[in-house]
């Protein structure tokens, strides 16, 4: 039964680890932009949210509500002014003004909120739980799985079934011609980092709620968000979230047997996984 | 008065300068062929014309207003619409979704609409759930001449439509252009194949090494003047 608890636990911390990647994969998918600042930014929301409580007096959800629409900005903001500049034929320029962002972004965290962990307090959500048949499952986790497929599912009908979707699929396979379309990509891509930083908004909200989290914790969120991407697959989000679960089985299977291997046992998984499926398990067709 | 007019267009790619001066104009209602060999300059021009090249303000007047320094996407929305070279589908969406596309940033009054296309090309409505890089290169054709139309363009660039197709498939594509004439839009053709421009223009020119070599209409053009602007006049 022990087993089967672990099991649980795993798919349902995947679900985190898929809000972590489906931002990152989003914006990959749009622009061939890999943003090495994206862990720092689900900090920085976080630390966003804990200010909000802080000052308010919020409940982290009510928190996160509000938080969202700062985050949207400073996307839309950062990809407009920043981001957008570095995009082209090289590949390069970007990683290096994301790491650059990264680093930033992290000693300006450090600078305003000290390296102390911080958590958001959620009360008693946070360690009610249900019953579902012989195992008990945390109302929170399973909060973070629903969030996660609700992204998903959002993300999926915004990009297959909306006007704007076939624009941001059309930018994706080819900018140039989007332009011909009336399809100004820079707004697109614009708008891309913003609805990416509304998921980053919601896992920040979980991240923070299910741990402590200090300024440097950004990166290896990054590292857990990639692996999660490639084991799915690039551009496929419901790769991302098998990508996640898989991860987070693996994690949570890890620590059962020792606590040691937790985070190893993850990283384990993810070249495994590479090793037979170099692609990913649900690789687009066309790249 | 011009629909359409270039005045001394230039235009570079690096260091290399691939037109050199190049003034059409282009009538409401009217056909204009620009035909030259590979590399004379004619996709340049069209590729100006619609804003993926930038250039200056006046070097481009579309209906009274210069638009040689826009983004394509705002020139697209003044009713410039183009077939790029190589058709350009684009493969994540259906025949559908890439026509409906071409209506994004202009929707525009007019004949054209799903409907109107699927008549003017019938094979694309039985294929307009298939991903658009799954149909034949003619069919893929009619998918990027509805696309453009779907915006109901006043001026259309076609930039070698019959690119690597068979014969019999040119002639289904050529055949839509009366049609499309009759709908109200101006048509600048860009063609490698001299005999199937000058059949549906109502005014041709050659190009040459980045220059205009030779215009007129076809009944006045020999088969001579044409052959010298095509190739340089022989020593």
């Amino acid at each position: 039964m022990i087993w089967l608890d672990t099991l649980v636990q795993g798919i349902l911390l995947g679900g985190l680890y898929a809000l972590f990647a489906a931002g990152l994969s989003l914006i990959f998918g749009i622009m061939r932009l890999v943003n090495l600042a994206h862990g720092d930014l689900i900090v920085l929301a976080a630390f966003l949210i804990l200010t909000i409580v802080g000052t308010l007096s919020l409940h982290p959800f009510l928190a996160a509500i509000l938080a969202a629409p700062v985050m949207f900005g400073l996307g839309w903001a950062l990809q407009r002014f920043i981001l957008n500049r570095t995009l082209g034929e090289d590949i390069l320029p970007p990683l290096l003004v994301t790491f650059g962002l990264s680093i930033a972004i992290q000693n300006g965290l450090l600078e305003a909120f000290s390296a102390d962990s911080r958590r958001l307090q959620g009360g008693q959500i946070e360690t009610a739980s249900i019953s579902l048949g012989p195992i008990s499952v945390g109302i929170l986790p399973l909060m973070t799985f629903l969030a996660a497929i609700f992204t998903i599912l959002a993300l999926n009908h915004l990009f297959y079934r909306t006007r704007i979707g076939r624009a941001f699929r059309a930018t994706s396979d080819d900018a140039v011609t989007a332009g011909l379309m009336g399809i100004e990509p820079r707004s697109i891509f614009a708008l891309t980092t913003a609805i990416a930083m509304l998921v980053v908004t919601l896992a920040a909200l979980f991240l923070g709620m299910r741990a402590n989290f200090d300024p440097s914790i950004g990166p290896a969120r990054l590292l857990y968000a990639f692996e999660a991407v490639i084991i799915g697959g690039l551009g496929s989000l419901w790769g991302t979230l098998a990508g996640g679960v898989i991860i987070g089985v693996a994690q949570t299977m890890g620590a059962a047997i020792n606590p040691e291997w937790q985070i190893l046992a993850g990283h384990i998984a993810f070249l495994l996984i590479l090793l037979v499926r170099p692609r990913g398990l649900f690789p687009r067709a066309v790249d | 008065m011009a629909l359409l007019e270039t005045r001394g267009l230039t235009a570079f790619y690096g260091d290399f300068q691939a037109l050199f001066g190049v003034d059409v104009t282009v009538a409401v209602g009217e056909t204009v062929a620009i035909i030259g060999a590979n590399g004379a300059g004619k996709s340049t021009l069209l590729r100006s014309i619609s804003g993926v090249l930038r250039n200056d303000p006046e070097a481009c007047i579309f209906d009274g207003q210069p638009i040689g320094a826009l983004p394509s996407s705002r020139i697209m929305a003044l009713g410039v619409a183009m077939v790029p070279e190589g058709r350009r589908l684009f493969p994540s969406l259906s025949v559908e979704e890439n026509l409906l596309i071409g209506a994004y940033g202009r929707a525009g009054q007019g004949y054209w609409n799903l409907d109107s296309i699927y008549e003017l090309f019938p094979i694309l409505r039985e294929r307009r759930r298939s991903p658009g890089t799954a149909l034949s290169g003619g069919q893929q054709q009619m998918v990027a001449i509805g696309r453009a139309l779907m915006s109901n363009p006043r001026i259309l660039l076609c930039d070698e439509i019959s690119l690597g197709l068979a014969p019999i498939v040119i002639k289904d594509i050529y055949a839509a252009i009366p049609r499309i004439k009759e709908a109200g839009a101006s048509i600048v053709v860009v063609e490698q194949d001299v005999g199937q421009a000058l059949r549906v223009a109502d005014r041709v020119y050659c190009m040459m090494e980045g220059r205009i070599t030779l215009d007129g209409t076809p009944a006045t053009l020999s088969r001579d003047a044409i052959h010298d602007a095509y190739f340089g006049a022989a020593a």
